[in-house]
């Protein structure tokens, strides 16, 4: 109990040494793919705003160049002007000049962010939506995760994560903007995505498809750590849950609960999948999704009523007595 | 021409008729200008409540972790909010303002097809009710949920069985698919009427644009409208019948859905925003004294648009992994849209060079437009170039593009319109200051509200969420957003409060109020039921100037 809680501040203290990036502002990017969208968003921006000053200008000083003063009383009627092809044929051409040169642009961003293809040491992760979370699966590990997406950084050429984006039930969408541009999960289809992160830290991004009730509670970090950080930690994730003897009261409780329907905590009797894998839980930060932080108080509270974290999500509450929920509460925060 | 007297002596028989003969009197109504009033009417109050809905929105995202509504509320309010703008606000309006206008201004006694035209009203209108009854019936047998929640695109599978239990979802389709009916109508009516009643001497090229705009508008509405009816036929077929079009539990694709709802909603955005081009085509001229710059090219522009907004429906669907070649055609042809439409605001800019502008209500709205309209023109570039909108794609930023477009453009527009025409449809004169006032408060409670929302989702607050943490940087941002809202509620309440009070209390508006040029100025205000004594005959696009200025008439330049 003793060790577990030390390995827990431990842990805490592991991650508490990256740099949380809470304000996810798609102009300060971290990665390639965030860096060329960067790029041509601020070509795009540099084109559209002096576009906007000589346009908006013009607007603004023929509005009052050519006002009727308050003095004016007159009814003489302006020269009537019809138009004149050589000024309209002017303002034409110059823009069809202008987006022809966008759209270069944009195919040769659009290709060399899509076209990428993996090099074969790469690390590969499934994403699964759910309604109001994520499975993250490491195919190359046998691991089994959720809600928050472990990389290495990828510095000095070392290698870049690519994503499988795969949905159980509606379209969702993975988005880190400092990382990465949208791209849906969608159900029946596979999507591609790929992230190399530059600088360790902790990138937030919410589901930004809409998908139900919860969708505002659906967030989303990564976090990226020096590769042998990262490769620590998959190890961890590759152990079965390892049993502390003096919780077995604790888990026999948790076992004979509807617990186990949804949930899968590796080398137990718990192997449901339509819920949060629960083996390594508090390795992780936040729970319901990055609804809340992952505290004794905050998870106790969530085991007892979900409901009241996050209104309308799909786990109900279990109605368990103090008693059990105590034990049960003792029993996850085994589970590290 | 219809004689012109003052002052309009009214039938004193009208002041004993009761209520009820009033009621019957508009409930069987076959005149396009009572339809017409009613269109308008309806879609106001439809404005009204979809912006409570949206008022009810702020308040609910104006501090983090916000607790005015739940999600399931909120979910519900976005939806009604949308849907409820979209088809039960701008489709009316322009069904509404066609209407009214497109027989006055060709020099016709009604539209092609009066009755048509009363089925067309009556059935939008029921489409409404029924989507509003939702809330009462919506929750069918299961209690689960009332009013849809699905969003107003209303993404496939979240519309299946399996994820929208209850009939919110069927009220959803059902009442777009019936109120969709009358917009196709009165979109076959206004293209019959324009192309075979207009006046003796009024050739296409005569046309004014208003008409021009309205008839390719109509044209739209025809060809985009079919895919999203035949759409919500198989929304009904898959929840009813198991059909399985875009169930993907059962190997559907959702990617169709969007498919079809994009192949109309793209036109439709084109649909909603073409009145608010017809009215500025009217206004700007008029206010500045001049003819419009370069008619023809105007007329080109806007088939032009018609045409390119036919392609460019995927650049809604950036996100769902479709090829490179794919993303970059939908990039491209999103991109030339801007030519035309750059077009448009240049000759609207160059018919004010060298008038003489009189910034009464309609045209500040004219201008207001412009400059509104211009921003989202360029914020509609920058979602054009794919990889910027896998970045801004759903988030707050392009909120405030379309906001941008359809409240800082369409609405303005509509504003312009509906202070412009007010006087010959009503008869009364608005008020002039209390029109500025609302101008001011609207221009700064729009961009109060919208400007914020660009900055918000570029540092990723993504769209459609109902609650957000503090610390993420959207606080002010959505602080400010909210005060905005406030401040255009205000604006909306002087609109309604100057519209019922001027049709009340109003001084007389006479029947040629602006010096206007186009045919609707030469009946009296309101007109009579048969439009014209006489038929008018006309042989330039400004027959009214030709009357006026008999020793300069137009018909010598065109």
């Amino acid at each position: 109990m003793f060790i577990n809680a030390v390995i827990a501040l431990l842990l805490q203290a592991q991650t508490s040494n990256l740099p949380e990036h809470p304000v996810a502002n798609t102009f300060k990017p971290l990665a390639s793919p965030g860096q060329q969208e960067k790029d041509i968003a601020i070509l795009t921006l540099a084109i559209t705003g002096a576009i906007f000053v000589v346009v908006g200008g013009l607007i603004v000083y023929g509005i009052w160049r050519y006002r009727r003063r308050p003095g004016d009383v007159s009814t003489q009627e302006p020269a009537q002007v019809y138009g004149s092809n050589q000024i309209e044929a002017a303002w034409t051409v110059i823009p069809i000049l202008i987006v022809f040169v966008l759209i270069g642009v944009t195919a040769r961003v659009i290709g060399s962010i899509e076209n990428a293809s993996p090099p074969p040491s790469t690390v590969k992760v499934r994403l699964i939506g759910h309604q109001w979370w994520w499975t993250v699966e490491y195919p190359q590990f046998g691991v089994t995760s959720a809600n928050e997406i472990h990389v290495p950084v990828a510095t000095n050429g070392s290698p870049a994560t690519y994503l499988q984006l795969e949905s159980v039930d509606v379209i969702h969408s993975f988005w880190i903007p400092q990382l990465a541009g949208k791209t849906d999960l969608i159900p029946n289809r596979t999507n591609y995505a790929w992230i190399d992160p530059k600088e360790p830290g902790i990138y937030l991004g919410n589901c930004a498809e809409y998908c139900g009730t919860q969708h505002a509670n659906m967030l989303l970090r990564v976090i990226a750590e020096p590769p042998a950080d990262f490769n620590r930690w998959a190890d961890e994730q590759k152990r079965a849950a390892n049993p502390d003897p003096a919780l077995a009261r604790a888990r026999e409780i948790f076992e004979s609960l509807a617990c186990v329907n949804c949930h899968t905590i590796k080398g137990t009797g718990a192997v449901g999948k339509f819920g949060p894998d629960l083996t390594h839980l508090m390795s992780r930060q936040t729970i319901g999704s990055g609804v809340t932080t992952l505290t004794h108080e905050h998870l106790r509270e969530w085991v007892d009523d979900p409901q009241t974290i996050k209104p309308g999500c799909l786990m109900p509450s279990m109605q368990l007595t103090n008693e059990q929920l105590d034990q049960v509460v003792a029993y996850l925060e085994s589970l590290h | 021409m219809a004689s012109i007297d003052y002052p309009l002596e009214r039938p004193a028989v009208s002041l004993e008729k009761g209520f009820a003969q009033h009621l019957y009197e508009w409930v069987a109504t076959v005149d396009h200008k009572k339809l017409g009033l009613m269109y308008v009417v309806s879609a106001l109050l439809f404005f009204v409540i979809a912006g409570l809905m949206a008022f009810v929105i702020r308040l609910q995202l104006m501090f983090p972790n916000g607790h005015v509504v739940g999600p399931d509320t909120f979910n519900r309010l976005f939806t009604m909010h949308g849907t409820t703008m979209v088809f039960l606000v701008g489709m009316p309006l322009v069904a509404g303002f066609a209407n009214y206008l497109v027989p006055l201004m060709i020099g016709a006694r009604d539209m092609a097809f009066p009755r048509l035209n009363a089925f067309g009203f009556w059935i939008f209108l029921f489409g409404g009710f029924l989507l509003y009854y939702s809330y009462i019936g919506g929750s069918g047998l299961y209690g689960a949920g009332s009013a849809p929640d699905v969003g107003w695109f209303a993404n496939a599978p979240l519309t299946e069985k399996a994820f929208s239990r209850g009939h919110s979802t069927d009220y959803w389709a059902l009442g777009i698919l019936v109120s969709g009916v009358g917009s196709i109508a009165s979109a076959i009516n206004v293209i019959a009427t324009a192309f075979s009643l207009r006046c003796p001497g009024m050739t296409l090229s005569r046309m004014p644009l208003f008409v021009w705009v309205m008839v390719v508008d109509s044209w739209l509405i025809l060809v985009a409208l079919p895919p999203l009816t035949a759409a919500q036929i198989m929304l009904m077929l898959d929840r009813y019948l198991g059909a399985n079009f875009f169930n993907t539990q059962q190997g559907g694709s959702a990617v169709l859905w969007q498919h079809f709802f994009w192949i109309f909603g793209h036109p439709e955005v084109y649909i909603l925003i073409f009145p608010a081009f017809a009215i500025l085509s009217e206004v700007i001229p008029v206010f500045s004294r001049k003819p419009l710059f370069g008619r023809a090219a105007m007329v080109g522009a806007v088939v032009a648009i018609g045409f390119i907004s036919l392609g460019v429906w995927a650049h809604h669907m950036f996100a769902v992994g479709m090829s490179s070649w794919s993303n970059t055609f939908f990039a491209g042809s999103s991109m030339l849209v801007g030519i035309p439409t750059g077009l448009k605001i240049f000759n609207w800019t160059a018919t004010m060079y060298g008038g003489k502008l009189r910034l009464q209500t309609p045209l500040l709205y004219c201008c207001a437009f412009l400059f509104q309209f211009l921003v989202a023109g360029l914020t509609g570039i920058m979602l054009a170039v794919a990889p910027f909108d896998w970045q801004l794609h759903d988030s707050y930023f392009l909120i405030a593009h379309f906001h941008y477009t359809l409240m800082g453009g369409l609405v303005m527009g509509i504003f312009a319109g509906i202070y412009y025409w007010f006087p010959k449809a009503i008869g009364k004169m608005y008020n002039e200051k209390l029109g500025k006032w609302q101008f001011w408060l609207m221009i700064i409670g729009f961009n109060l509200t919208f400007l914020p929302q660009h900055i918000a989702g570029m540092l990723g607050m993504p769209r459609r969420i109902y609650t957000y943490a503090p610390g993420r940087g959207w606080e002010l941002w959505n602080l400010l957003s909210s005060l905005g809202a406030m401040v255009q509620f205000v604006a909306v309440a002087c609109l309604v409060w100057n519209l019922v009070h001027s049709a009340l209390r109003g001084e007389p508006a006479g029947d040629d109020p602006w010096d206007g040029w186009t045919l609707e100025w030469a009946t009296t205000s309101p007109p009579p039921e048969y439009n014209f004594e006489k038929l008018p005959v006309v042989r330039s696009s400004r027959p009214l100037w030709d009357m006026k200025h008999p020793h300069d008439p137009d018909w010598k330049y065109e």
